[in-house]
This record gives structure tokens, sequence and C-alpha cells, in this order.
């Protein structure tokens, strides 16, 4: 193993890191967007906004995240969409996960004891109170960990949009490899930083997962 | 203590799941201060009665009145929900499973619906929930989490929250049926104050004792109709229909082993 030559590249492993993290962060923000929109459509009294949310879950969920992208970036310009590279890359990935985040927050909404809306509503309480005040509050606790497995697939995902030239972690690699031609090593390096990268998200989330413990 | 103006008063109550009958023309009136109770076997539409008085299982068919308000009105939905939400805060509610809100101490379930419906302060919400707490006997435990509560006591903190709403009539669907035995009888004492302060009550129930010594009336549902009704005194000793006798002679029996 090269050690002198991944000392050597590093840095510029480290600057692609850190536009796989503003590529996570902003398509977990999109995501959450997207989620909460999502959710509030497939649980709504409406049944075209909940066709709207299934249609939107269905289509995500049975097509590739590549094919997906590749759609957003490639065939957006012939309907009159341009994006840069990046751009595509985070409303890309943020409308995917936000499709995955849809269900776990629909999930976690829907798993709240009925009894817990009645009483709410017993009280005098309307649809929208007993909503913020009850349902919320508990199913937000319950979002947390799967909320964190969405990420955690979404760092991994953001590898895709090497394949629409993004500078990320995975695109450094193979640019590296081609002047390098040691794609052990390159591959390594980018793999160990998601790793780092993974490993601080999911103790943020395991801390966030404590601190919403009610007792 | 009771006027002769129907407090409650359910007309031809009828409801049904697509063929199922569940309530097959109930007519019931309950007084100011009057205290009922509602017996019957497993399926006989008890709860489904109750649950109609708030058109929380809304009727298929009649009508529902407290005082001079139509409950169950016909209206578009908007406006439902406005008038309904208004008419909730007369009628409290006490569920078989308490259905505290486990994310909020005792203070906070008690008071989360006077702060949001009634404009209460903070320091006029504590007020109220320490008042109401005071008279189920849960004041030291106002900061628990319910998790924190055995079942009897999360039942009194679950009656608190519907008195602090200061309701008309109060609804109890065998409030004490998800109790241990031993339990069973400090909800009954916070009921039976209640009704010495001549609280109106719609009480389901199995505990056919404690009926007997709290409550003026007592129906006996079957199959979604009233079979018979009475004092206490009556459809417990000297019932006259042959389903209320099968009845009170299971139960009897059942409660004995
Ligand atoms: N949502 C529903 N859909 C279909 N049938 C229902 C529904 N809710 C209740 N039922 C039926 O209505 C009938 C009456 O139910 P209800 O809960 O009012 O009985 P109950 O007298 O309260 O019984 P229990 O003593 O077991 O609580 C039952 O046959 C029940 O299966
Ligand atoms: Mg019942």
């Amino acid at each position: 193993m090269d050690i002198d030559l991944m000392m050597k590249v590093y840095p510029f492993f480290l600057k692609a890191a850190w536009v796989t993290v503003q590529l996570s962060v902003l398509t977990a923000i999109l995501g959450l967007i997207c989620g909460s929109l999502g959710a509030a459509a497939r649980l709504s009294r409406h049944a075209v906004l909940r066709w709207i949310g299934g249609a939107y879950v269905s289509f995500i969920r049975g097509t590739p995240a590549l094919i997906q992208l590749f759609i957003l970036y490639f065939g957006g310009p012939q309907v009159g969409i341009q994006l840069d590279a990046f751009e595509a890359g985070v409303i890309g990935l943020g409308v995917n996960i936000g499709a995955y985040m849809t269900e776990t927050i629909r999930g976690a909404i829907i798993s709240i004891d009925k009894g817990q809306v009645e009483a709410s509503r017993t009280l005098g309480m309307s649809r929208f109170q007993t909503f913020r005040k009850v349902v919320l509050p508990q199913a937000m606790r319950l979002m947390i960990r799967p909320l964190g497995v969405n990420i955690n697939a979404l760092i991994k995902g953001t590898a895709l949009v090497a394949a629409i030239s993004v500078v990320e972690l995975t695109y450094t690699a193979q640019r590296y490899i081609g002047s390098t031609y040691k794609p052990f090593e390159m591959f390594l390096m980018s793999g160990l930083l998601y790793m780092v990268i993974i490993y601080v998200t999911g103790r943020a989330v395991t801390w966030l997962d404590n601190k919403a413990k009610i007792v | 203590m009771t006027d002769e103006k129907p407090f409650v008063d359910i007309r031809h109550a009828q409801k049904s799941y697509g063929t199922l009958e569940v309530l097959k023309d109930i007519s019931l009136t309950v007084n100011r201060g009057e205290i009922v109770a509602i017996i019957g076997p497993s399926g006989s539409g008890k709860s489904t009665l109750l649950r109609a008085i708030n058109d929380l299982d809304p009727l298929t068919g009649g009508e529902v009145w407290l005082e001079d308000t139509q409950i169950n009105k016909q209206l578009p939905h908007r406006q439902y929900e406005k008038h309904i939400n208004q008419v909730r805060q007369d009628i409290g509610m006490v569920f078989q499973h308490f259905n505290l809100f486990p994310h909020l101490t005792v203070r906070g379930n008690i008071t989360l619906a006077p702060k949001m419906l009634k404009g209460l302060s903070e320091a006029e919400a504590n007020a109220l929930a320490e008042e109401q707490l005071d008279k189920v006997g849960m004041l030291e435990r106002i900061d628990y989490y319910p998790s924190q509560l055995s079942g009897g006591q999360k039942q009194r903190v679950a009656i608190a929250r519907a008195l602090a709403m200061k309701p008309k009539v109060m609804l109890f669907d065998e409030a004490t049926s998800a109790l241990d035995p031993e339990l069973v009888e400090e909800v009954n004492l916070v009921m039976k104050k209640l009704a010495e302060e001549h609280m109106t009550m719609i009480i389901v129930t199995h505990e056919m004792g404690f009926a007997e010594s709290v409550c003026d009336r007592v129906l006996f549902m079957d199959q979604g109709v009233v079979v018979e009704e009475g004092p206490p005194s009556v459809i417990f000793r000297n019932p006259e229909n042959e389903r209320t006798k099968n009845f009170l002679r299971k139960h009897l029996a059942s409660n004995k082993e």
C-alpha cells in the first residue's frame, strides 16, 4: 500500500469530503421538507392529495436513484430546467430521500395510539391543535432513529452524483486513479472519509434520541 | 336536584356499521345532576352510545342534545369542527385506558386544553391544575410523568384533566376495567365524590355494586336496544326482563370465580 501517495493527496480528499458533507446536509434538509410535505399529503383528508403523495412515493421508490438524477441533470435542459451538477445532485437526491422520509414520518405519526387523538378531541381541541400538541411531539421522538437510517442511506447515496461529475469523495477517487493507477488506495481513502462522516452523524442521532426520551 | 327539562337528550339514536346495526333506535334523557349507569354484555353497544354523545362515533340516525344545543348537527366541515370543538368542552370523557399524554407531566396534561382553549395564563392554569389534582388526591404527583404512575393514579389524573374543562356532564367508559382490583376503589371514591357534588354523569360499567351505590338510574342494554331501565334497586333486585335476569345471574356467577 502506497502510504506516501495517500499522504500526498489526502488534502484533496478532505476538500472532497467537505463537498460530500455540504451535499449531505443540503440533501437532508430538502429531504426533510419533501418528507414532511409528502407525509402531510399522504395523511390528508383530501383524496387528491393522498393520491399525489402516494404517486410521489411509488415513483421514487420504484425507479433507480441514478435514473432520477439523469432525468433531472441530462433531461432537465430539454424541458427548460438548467441546473449545475451540484444543484442537480442536491435536488435529485433530496427529492429521492424525501420519498423514503415520507414513509418514515407517516409511519411514526400513524403509530401514535388513536386514544391520544380521542382524548385530545374530547377536551375540545381541534384537529390541528391535537396534531401539534399531542400527536407530533410523540411522533417526533419515534422518528429520530428511522430518519437517522434514511440519512445514513442518503450520505452513502451521495456517491451517485459522481456520475454527473460533482467533485465529491467518489468522483475525486476516480479522478486520482486516472493519474496514479492506485485504485485500492484512492477508494480506501474515500471509504474511510465516508465512514467518519457516517460515524459522526450516527453519534448525533443517538444523542438526539437519548435527549428526546421522556423519562 | 333534578329539574324536569332534559339535560342530555338522545332521540332515536341509530348506528350501523355496514349491515351491522349496533344501536337500534335508542332514546334516553338524563336530567341535570342525574347519574345514569349503562350495563350490558360485551358488544351490546354501550361504548357506541356513550361515544355518540360527544360525536366521537357519529350516529347514522337520530339526534343528541345537550341543553339547547344539538350536538350531532349536520354542518359543512369547517362549521361542524368549530361547533363540535365548542360543545366538547362541556362534555368530559374518561376512557378505560386513561389516554394520558405520555410526553407531558401531570400538570401539562391538565393545563394543555385550558391554556389552548380558554386562554388561561400559565399561573391561572397552574392554579386550576392544583385545584383539580387536589380533588382527586394527586396533588403531590403534579410533576410526574404518566409512566411514573400506577393505573389508579393515571385514571384519577385523567378525571382531573376532564374536570379542568369545567364540563357540564361527565362520561365514563369502563373507567376501572383496566385496573388491578386493588386500585379500583381509589377511582370509585373519586367518582363518588363527583356524585356528591351533583355532577351529571353517564357511566358505562361492569361493576354492579358501584352502580347500585352511586347511580340514580340503570339502563340494561343488549344487542343495541335498551332492554330495561329503572332505579338500581329495581334493576338489580327485581328485574322484570328475562334477558336482564340472565345477564345479572351470569355476571354474578363470573364475578364469584
Ligand atoms: N369501528 C367499528 N366497525 C365495525 N363494528 C364496530 C366498530 N366499533 C364497534 N363495532 C361493533 O359494534 C358493536 C358494539 O360495540 P361497543 O363497543 O359499543 O360494545 P360495548 O357494549 O361497549 O362492549 P364492551 O363491553 O366489550 O366494551 C360490537 O358488535 C362491535 O363489534
Ligand atoms: Mg365498551
